[in-house]
């Protein structure tokens, strides 16, 4: 419940919304079965499908938001609705099989959601360089930010095959880290929070880069949101 | 002995419009010739280097191993195509017929494969112990690995069809199925594994 609950708030992207659904939830409880899940919904864009022109193209993103994103978002509400009729038949091939698809969909939709947020339009929000205390932390933890820059470009360009670049916060021990994910789901351990990620499937970029990862992910740091990074750091960290 | 690109067995303009010349330049023109350069210099100097690519493949791990399965991989792929290629005979339209039941049924088990695979990877039609066989593998991995004989292939890498298809796996996977299919090829293969 907790994950579909935490998943519907960041698609939602409103505490409003998300209040009335958590009040029904709770309803719902008080009788013996278990509650419904909650339906994810596509989030939209923050900013105009041009809006990261010319380092991503509007084409691109009309794509990945309209087509890859929301069919993520749409299997994931077809995983759970199956994976709550096969455990109710005691299915357990069947569980198996959905349980892989809601955290193939799932960790798709998450990073998503959270994709288009760290991105800003050149000069509006997007680019430059980090400042203040998410600057203080990368220079702590990495030594400066070009050796995080680098060592962030790095890890996104030898992905192997579709994944992801992910600076993670470790609230255990209150260290950022760099780490790889492939598919959307593999290679995190537990117990970090993304706060900026890089999508580096070929769908992220292979109409305007083709095979040149490394130009996409170059002309990717002209459109991060280092605001936003800051505040997901602060949320991360409280 | 440097590893070398294998040519295409066809013209680059000879799978349209199923699968375009423009995807081809950089499918085969880059993609499949950046596996084959990066396999060379990891092995240049070293033991593997007097090996054969299915040699390497079955030693390596690790980016060696990913490289070196990609090679032999795309070209598998490549071979596999052939515009108008007619419906499966013989030896193994019988088989087909006795696993699958009929080529329909081996198509629809290879589209399933093709379209259900976690981001990038493979779907093959492969011999085990004697039996066809429909499976999938992820990213570089191929059957070679797992003791299984490919007969044929299909890549679902997003490179193999976005330029042609978009984000519509489904349909290119059906475009290649219904039109590119050499059942020479994979019959071929069957041959040489009896």
């Amino acid at each position: 419940m907790d994950t579909s609950r935490r998943d519907f708030l960041m698609t939602a992207g409103g505490i409003a919304i998300a209040g009335g659904v958590l009040g029904s939830t709770l309803s719902a409880q008080a009788a013996d079965a278990p509650a419904a899940a909650v339906e994810h919904k596509l989030p939209e864009l923050p900013y105009a499908y041009d809006a990261l022109e010319p380092y991503i193209d509007a084409q691109t993103m009309t794509l990945h938001h309209d087509k890859h994103h929301a069919g993520y978002v749409k299997n994931l509400n077809a995983a759970e609705a199956a994976l709550e009729k096969a455990r109710a038949a005691n299915d357990f091939a069947l569980v198996q099989h959905w349980s892989k698809q809601v955290a193939f969909n799932g960790a798709g939709v998450s990073l998503h959601n959270l994709f288009w947020t760290i991105m800003a339009p050149n000069g509006k929000g997007g680019g430059g360089q980090p400042a203040g205390k998410l600057l203080e932390k990368i220079t702590q933890d990495f030594g400066s930010f070009d050796a995080f820059k680098a060592q962030f470009s790095a890890a996104a360009a030898s992905v192997e095959a579709a994944g992801w670049a992910a600076l993670h916060y470790r609230k255990e021990d209150g260290r950022l880290l760099v780490l790889q994910i492939e598919n959307h789901q593999k290679l995190t351990p537990w117990g970090v929070t993304p706060l900026l990620v890089l999508d580096v499937w070929e769908h992220a970029y292979y109409l305007k880069y083709q095979n040149k990862r490394p130009d996409y992910i170059t002309a990717w740091w002209n459109v991060v949101n280092w605001e936003q990074v800051q505040a997901n750091l602060e949320a991360a960290a409280k | 002995m440097a590893i070398t690109l294998a040519p295409l067995p066809f013209a680059q303009d000879a799978l349209a419009p199923i699968i375009s010349p423009e995807t081809l330049q950089y499918h085969y023109g880059k993609h499949h010739q950046a596996y084959v350069n990066n396999l060379n210099k990891l092995i240049d100097g070293t033991p593997l280097a007097e090996k054969s690519l299915e040699e390497i493949i079955l030693a390596a791990e690790g980016g060696v191993f990913n490289n070196a399965a990609q090679v032999w991989n795309h070209t598998f792929y490549w071979n596999g195509l052939k515009p108008g290629a007619g419906e499966p005979q013989g030896k193994l339209l019988e088989l087909i017929q006795r696993d699958f039941g009929n080529v329909a049924k081996l198509k629809e088990e290879l589209a399933a494969a093709a379209t259900t695979q976690f981001g990038s990877g493979w779907a093959w039609l492969v011999l085990d112990d004697g039996k066809l066989k429909v499976v999938k593998t992820g990213n570089a991995d191929l059957p070679l690995k797992h003791g299984q004989t490919a007969l044929w292939t299909i890549d679902v890498w997003e490179h193999a069809y976005y330029i042609d298809y978009r984000n519509e796996r489904p349909k290119y996977t059906q475009q290649v199925l219904d039109n590119l299919l050499n059942w020479d090829f994979a019959a071929a293969n069957l041959a040489k594994s009896a």
